[in-house]
Parts: C-alpha cells; sequence; structure tokens
C-alpha cells in the first residue's frame, strides 16, 4: 500500500514538471523563432531596434518608479496596494494644472528647469498625500487583518479616486503645455534619442539610486527594511513601526509622483483613468522583478518596458501574427508569465520573512 | 472518502452546468404580449416574436401588431431616450448631438400631439460595455417609445441588440459601422445583412462603404498615393473603415503595406510608428479616437522618415478638441459632407444660441434629422384614444422602414430596409489652420465624393 503510493506520488509529480518543462521550451522556441525571423528580414535597421530598446527603457524607467511603491508596501505590510496607480494619476492630475497655470503665466518655456522642479515638487506632493490618506483612512485599522482584506480594500479605495478624480474635474483629457526644450534630439549610434527620454531616464536613475542609498544607509531606511524583515522585533527593538510605515507609505507616494511628472512632461495627456493601467503594468513590473526586493522592481520595470517596447515588433511580427501591436499589452503580462515559469519567484526573488516562508 | 467523491461530484455538475448556462444559446424568450386591441405594454425582458434580428439575411422586416404597444396617459410625457457619448476622451462626439436633439425638441415646442417630450438621456461611453448598459437602463422603462443614438458603433453594436429585442427602434446620427446594417451598396452584388444588423435601427449618417470608398479615392488620386498603412483600435467602426479604406485602395490600383491597430488606452505610439517608418508609406490612414490620436500625431515628429507621410484622419477625429492641436495642421479627413442651405443655417444660428458656441463635431445636422425622423414617425404613427396616445411599436417601426422623400438637413432622405437612411455624401476635409477650430476644418472642403450615384437606387430605398 505505501510503496503503490509512493510510486503514484512520484508519477504526478513527474507529469506536471513535463508539462512546465514543455511550456518552458515552447516559450523558447517561439521567442527564438519570432526574433530570428524578424531580425533576418530585414524589416528594421539595426538603429531601428535599437531604438526600440530607448523607447523601451524610457517606458520603463517610468514603470520602475511606480513599481517602487508597490514592492515596498508590499515588503512591510504584506499586500499589494492597488491604489497605487491612482496616487500616481493624482500627481499626474494636478501636475496638468499647475503645468498650465504655470504656462498661463509665462514661466513654462521660459524658465522650463524651475518650472519643471516647481511641478515636481507639486506632483510629487499631491502623490504623497494622497498615499499618506490612503494608509491613514484605508489600510492602518486593517494592519492585523488577513491579508486579502486590506487587499480588497485597496481595490476599492482605487474605485474611490478614479471616480473622485472624475466628479471633482471632469472626464475630458488634460494636457501638458508642451515643453519647447525637450524638442530635438541627440544622435548616438545612429539613432535619435530625444532630449525627452534623456530627461525622463536621466532622472528615474537619480531617484532610484536616491532611494536605494536611502533604503540602504540611512537609519530610516534601516528601520523600513527590519520593519519588513519582521514587524514585531523591530518594535521589541525601539522602533516606531507606526511612523515607518507612514514612511514608507510616503516614500512610495512620493515615487509614484515623479513618474507622474515624467509621464505627464513626455506624453503630455492624461485624464481620470490614466493610473488604472499604469497601476497593473508597475504591479506586474513588481512581481516581475521581484516582489519586495526594491532593485527587484527597478529591474523588473525596466525589463518590461523592453520588453513591451521590443516584443511586438521582435516576436510577434516574426512569428507572423497581424496588427502585432495591438497585443503590446499581451507581451507585458505573457513576460510576466515566462518570467515567473522559468523563476516563481521573481527576477531577483522575494525576500521573505520567517513567517511568510 | 465516499463524502469527499460525492463532493468532486457535485463541484464537477455545478461547474458543468454553469459552463453550459454560460456559453449556451443567449435563449430568446418567445413570450409575446399581443392583445386582441393592441393596448396591451410591453415590459422590460420580454423579447418579441422570433423574427427578430437573430440570423442575417435578407428578411424584411415582420409585420404589424406583434412587438405591443406604448400608451401614453393624458398628460403623461412621449419618452425618448438618447444614447450619446458624453463623457470621457471623446465626449465631443456625443455632446453636441444630445444638443442638436434638444434643438430638434424645442423647435415643436417641446411637445408631440399635446403630450410633452421627455428626453431619457444616457452615456454610451463610446464603448460596448456603455452602450449595453445604457440600453439595459432604457429597456427597462417601457415607456420609451424611441431611442437616439448612439454616438459610437462600438457602443451601437449592443444597444442595437438589446433594443431591437425589446420591440424599440433606434436611430442613430453617426453610427457609421458597416457591420450595423448591410453591404455591398457599391457593387452589383446583392445586399446582405451584416453581423450586428438588428430590427428597428436606422441611421441618417453614411455607411462607412462609402467612407472608406470616398478616402480612398482621394488618397489615390487628389494625394497620389500609391502605399498606404491602416492603423485601427480594435472598435468595430475604426476596424470597418479601414477594412473598407483597404479593399477600394487595393482595386484603385494602390498597396497597403500595413494594416495595423493599436489598443485604446495605448499611450506609446513610437513603436509602431518606427515600424511604419520603416515603410515610408504616402499615407497613413488612422481613423481613429483621442486621445490614441492625440498621441501618435504628438508623437510622430521624431520619427524623420514619416515627415513626407500624409496623415489621414477620419470623423472620429473631426472634433474641436482635436483639431486644435497645432500638430494636426495639414492633416487631412474624411467625414459626411457637411450640409448647407438656409434650412442648415437657422439650425447652426439656434444651436449657437443654445449653446454658445458654434457645433463642434460633424454629425450634428445629422442627429438633428434623426431627432426630426423620430418625433415625425411617432406622430404619424400614434392613434388617440381620447386624451390617450397609443403608439405601436411595430407600426412605428414600418413607418421608418418605409420611409421616403423625408426632407432634412443632410438631403432628401429614404430608409431601405437594412436601416440605412442617409445621404451618403463623403467630404474631405483639411485642417489647414488649427486655431481656427472645426468650424474651419469643415469649411476647408477639398475634395467630394457623391457616391450615390454610384448606386443602384433599389438599394437606397
Amino acid at each position: 500500500m505505501v510503496a503503490e503510493q509512493g510510486t503514484r506520488r512520484r508519477l504526478h509529480f513527474d507529469f506536471v514538471g513535463a508539462v512546465l518543462w514543455l511550456v518552458r521550451i515552447l516559450a523558447i522556441l517561439a521567442v527564438v523563432v519570432g526574433a530570428f525571423v524578424s531580425l533576418s528580414s530585414g524589416r528594421l535597421s539595426a538603429a531601428a531596434w535599437l531604438n526600440f530598446v530607448v523607447i523601451g527603457i524610457g517606458q520603463g524607467a517610468i514603470y520602475a518608479l511606480i513599481a517602487l511603491g508597490y514592492t515596498m508596501v508590499y515588503g512591510v505590510l504584506g499586500f499589494i496596494n492597488f491604489a497605487h496607480g491612482e496616487v500616481f494619476m493624482s500627481g499626474a492630475m494636478v501636475g496638468a494644472f499647475a503645468a498650465n497655470s504655470l504656462a498661463q503665466a509665462g514661466m513654462w518655456n521660459s524658465n522650463p528647469v524651475l518650472s519643471i522642479l516647481i511641478v515636481l515638487l507639486i506632483a510629487m506632493a499631491t502623490s504623497t498625500l494622497v498615499a499618506l490618506l490612503l494608509e491613514r483612512v484605508a489600510y492602518r485599522r486593517l494592519r492585523n487583518a488577513p491579508r486579502l482584506i486590506p487587499l480588497i480594500t485597496s481595490i476599492g479605495a482605487s474605485f474611490f479616486i478614479q471616480y473622485a478624480f472624475l466628479g471633482l474635474f471632469g472626464s475630458q483629457t488634460r494636457t501638458y503645455p508642451a515643453l519647447s526644450i525637450l524638442d530635438g534630439f541627440i544622435r548616438v549610434a545612429g539613432i535619435n534619442i530625444r532630449y525627452a527620454d534623456i530627461m525622463v531616464i536621466g532622472s528615474a536613475l537619480v531617484m532610484m539610486v536616491g532611494l536605494y542609498t536611502f533604503v540602504e544607509r540611512t537609519k530610516a531606511g534601516r528601520a523600513l527594511r527590519a520593519v519588513a524583515e519582521d514587524k514585531e522585533m523591530a518594535a521589541l527593538m525601539g522602533v516606531n513601526v507606526n511612523r515607518t510605515i507612514v514612511l514608507t507609505f510616503a516614500v512610495g507616494g512620493a515615487m509614484a509622483g515623479a513618474a507622474a511628472l515624467l509621464f505627464g512632461v513626455v506624453f503630455r495627456t492624461v485624464f481620470f483613468f490614466s493610473g488604472f493601467l499604469f497601476g497593473i503594468k508597475a504591479f506586474t513590473a513588481a512581481v516581475l522583478g521581484g516582489i519586495g526586493n526594491i532593485v527587484g522592481a527597478m529591474l523588473g520595470g525596466l525589463t518590461l518596458g523592453i520588453f513591451e517596447s521590443v516584443g511586438p515588433s521582435l516576436v510577434l511580427t516574426g512569428l507572423g501574427i497581424p496588427s502585432a501591436h495591438q497585443l503590446k499589452d499581451v507581451v507585458a503580462f505573457l513576460a510576466l508569465v515566462l518570467v515567473l515559469i522559468f523563476k516563481p519567484t521573481g527576477l531577483l526573488g522575494e525576500r521573505l520573512s520567517e513567517e511568510r516562508a | 472518502m465516499r463524502i469527499k467523491k460525492g463532493l468532486k461530484l457535485l463541484t464537477l455538475v455545478a461547474v458543468l452546468s454553469l459552463f453550459i448556462a454560460a456559453c449556451g444559446d443567449g435563449g430568446t424568450d418567445s413570450t409575446t404580449t399581443t392583445g386582441a386591441d393592441g393596448v396591451t405594454t410591453t415590459t422590460a425582458g420580454d423579447t418579441a416574436t422570433t423574427t427578430e434580428g437573430e440570423d442575417p439575411g435578407t428578411t424584411a422586416p415582420s409585420g404589424e401588431g406583434d412587438l405591443g404597444s406604448v400608451t401614453i396617459g393624458a398628460g403623461e410625457p412621449v419618452i425618448i431616450a438618447s444614447i450619446q457619448t458624453i463623457s470621457g476622451g471623446t465626449a465631443s462626439l456625443g455632446q453636441d448631438q444630445v444638443d442638436a436633439i434638444e434643438i430638434a425638441i424645442a423647435d415643436r415646442g417641446g411637445e408631440l400631439l399635446g403630450h410633452p417630450i421627455e428626453l431619457q438621456s444616457e452615456d454610451g461611453l463610446c464603448s460596448a460595455d456603455g452602450g449595453s448598459t445604457a440600453a439595459e437602463s432604457i429597456v427597462a422603462n417601457p415607456q420609451v417609445v424611441g431611442i437616439l443614438g448612439t454616438s459610437c458603433s462600438g457602443a451601437g453594436v449592443p444597444a442595437s441588440q438589446i433594443m431591437s429585442e425589446a420591440g424599440l427602434v433606434m436611430i442613430s446620427g453617426s453610427n457609421t459601422s458597416p457591420s450595423l446594417t448591410a453591404l455591398p451598396y457599391l457593387s452589383d452584388e446583392p445586399l446582405e445583412a451584416q453581423e450586428n444588423w438588428n430590427e428597428g435601427y436606422f441611421r441618417t449618417a453614411h455607411n462607412d462603404e462609402f467612407q472608406g470608398a470616398g478616402a480612398a479615392t482621394f488618397a489615390a488620386e487628389d494625394l497620389g498615393a500609391a502605399t498606404a498603412v491602416t492603423i485601427h483600435d480594435g472598435d468595430p467602426y475604426t476596424e470597418g473603415l479601414t477594412g473598407q479604406f483597404g479593399e477600394f485602395f487595393t482595386a484603385g490600383g494602390g498597396e497597403v503595406v500595413l494594416a495595423t491597430a493599436v489598443n485604446k488606452g495605448d499611450t506609446d505610439m513610437r513603436p509602431i510608428l518606427q515600424e511604419i517608418e520603416a515603410l515610408a508609406p504616402d499615407v497613413l490612414f488612422m481613423p481613429i479616437f483621442q486621445p490614441e490620436a492625440d498621441f501618435i500625431v504628438q508623437q510622430i515628429g521624431e520619427f524623420p522618415g514619416l515627415a513626407d507621410t500624409q496623415l489621414m484622419g477620419a470623423d472620429g477625429l473631426l472634433s474641436d478638441t482635436f483639431v486644435v492641436l497645432p500638430e494636426t495642421e495639414g492633416m487631412v479627413f474624411s467625414g459626411p459632407a457637411q450640409a448647407s442651405g438656409s434650412a442648415y443655417e437657422d439650425f447652426v444660428a439656434k444651436y449657437e444660441e443654445a449653446v454658445g458656441t458654434p457645433p463642434i463635431q460633424a454629425f450634428h445636422a445629422h442627429s438633428y434629422d434623426a431627432a426630426n425622423m423620430l418625433l415625425d414617425a411617432i406622430e404619424a404613427v400614434a392613434q388617440e384614444d381620447g386624451d390617450s396616445l397609443v403608439i405601436d411599436r411595430a407600426a412605428l417601426r414600418q413607418y421608418l422602414y418605409d420611409l421616403e422623400g423625408f426632407e432634412g438637413l443632410t438631403g432628401t432622405l429614404a430608409c431601405n430596409e437594412f436601416g440605412d437612411c442617409a445621404n451618403p455624401a463623403i467630404g474631405i476635409f483639411r485642417n489647414d489652420d488649427p486655431s481656427a477650430g472645426i468650424v474651419g476644418v469643415l469649411g476647408n472642403v477639398v475634395g467630394t465624393a457623391a457616391l450615390a450615384d454610384q448606386v443602384d437606387p433599389d438599394k437606397l430605398n
């Protein structure tokens, strides 16, 4: 009886394992075949492919900044804050108002650097405020609830903020005024890299390095890591857990606000629903990089941006799928599935504390 | 062990039955509510006879008296509903149609046969979800006589089915997707109902077969284009229009080097523009909506290979919120030929007085005609029963199907058996001055296509 059960168990394991391996091989095959056909057909020049990568990095930088908020909240509190996309949207919307006011005052194009800094501060402040409000109103009471509860609350909060903005500001799209210093590009390796992309990538890098330094080198950052590791022990060691959690939300919100400004200045059109898809993609990026891991979120964002930008043209068109760019979102989410199939904990793995393991 | 097995079996049965319920036939209730004297009222959820527009074919509408009727008591209002896009990025497409409807009602003093006219305005959201939600809430009110809408064909598809099953009529002033009525008009083959045709659906806006032909002819002849790229966004209207454009462009000797699509909600158009730059087409035909079109025109400047490509939009972009963007200068649009004449000018004057601005979009006159068509039809069909009005739904449909010689702002209209009532005149407009707004664009006609002459007159009636 025992021997039979043992055999059955082993057979069962082999079947699932075999299917997974089959899927992995098929995935690699599809990607390789599609890429090979695309690259060898000479449809696009090398410069064009490089441009795809640059576009992807630019888009990915924005995803990365928003993903940081998701990953930090998950690391500290253990749930996904689905309202974080709306934190991003609120910064973008209010930033639009600020930018348009500055444009009307004539400052926008005459003092671009100062104007951008002002709008950046306003966007970051708004996003931080919304994040803090979320924490105080929606999540604080649910600290000790089972983890599904704050997750559902966050979905509700997300709808609430979306429709609050719809009610307050209406449904039409708001446009950021064009910034003339961002027009133009520099020529590197045969492709044109826009000043706007350089600004986005550069600012995002600065923010990410800043955040990493903050988390790894400062006392508050150490408190954050401690609370993420083990809340109760951290409290016993004298860390003010409440304040640390508030700080987590604030920093996540600030990052989203910065992303909002970069999005606004480059893509220029925002409305009450802008946060939804960005939120989901950023969450995907966070999981892709390893949820709970800050460097993982950055890497995940960049990876997702590149997959999304290069994927349709490289793989889908190569495989002969028509209207490949309509499937851009499919590629983005498939990228997540593929990464998880090969590495279930995400690219840089999840940092599990004992109770979660 | 046995309990566990039983539970598994039960779960399996439950799941299977859910599958069957979900994937099975939508279920047409065959309960009719015919009363001998035709004074019964149809209530929500009841579908009428089984000859409702379920299967495409060349069937003509069914006869009298089997859809029930609406009884409007003394002093009660005649309720008509509208499903228009009045919020979101495409709100300009619906708002001026609602305004046009209200002017049509005001022209009659707000009254029809002694009863006040009440407009139940719903938001179609330019999406299938919006259209079906709006339609459901309208058919839940058994006193609604007819619907004016939708703005977008994407919302029109589910709305048309829902209202048809409830016995209503719907007249759209701006749906143009060919899938909502029939094809082909511009060839000798007989007309066939398309997949989303439903009985009781009418429109005063052109069928996009005409717009595709007009745009393709303009591109090939006036612009001298040999290659084209088309972009749609998955919506029935955009897909239909790019399909028609592609057919006629290819038939005229041109080549559609890439027929591709974006998603509604996409913000980064640079990858797709990079792909298109490699092909360097003469024309980029993008009959999509805002804000995706905004992103394309804003980002196309970064691709020097596309500097000589002529951008062509369609009637979804003929709105004030799009043409004022400086990047749209030089862009060409296909759309319905605008009305003219003294009646139209009177209408525009009334519009400006009521709304404060000139009409912001291209279908206001069509919507006004649709509203008048519906109100005239109700007036003709309604029977007075003392102080009450009885409106037979089937008679209302039949009246509209038989309608000929209707003098509207957009021309003399006649409805054929598939609901196409429009005068299919297409105009091509160019935006030479973004600061002049939509009024400037609609006034700057660079081409026309009066394709009605090429159609067998039987098809149009």
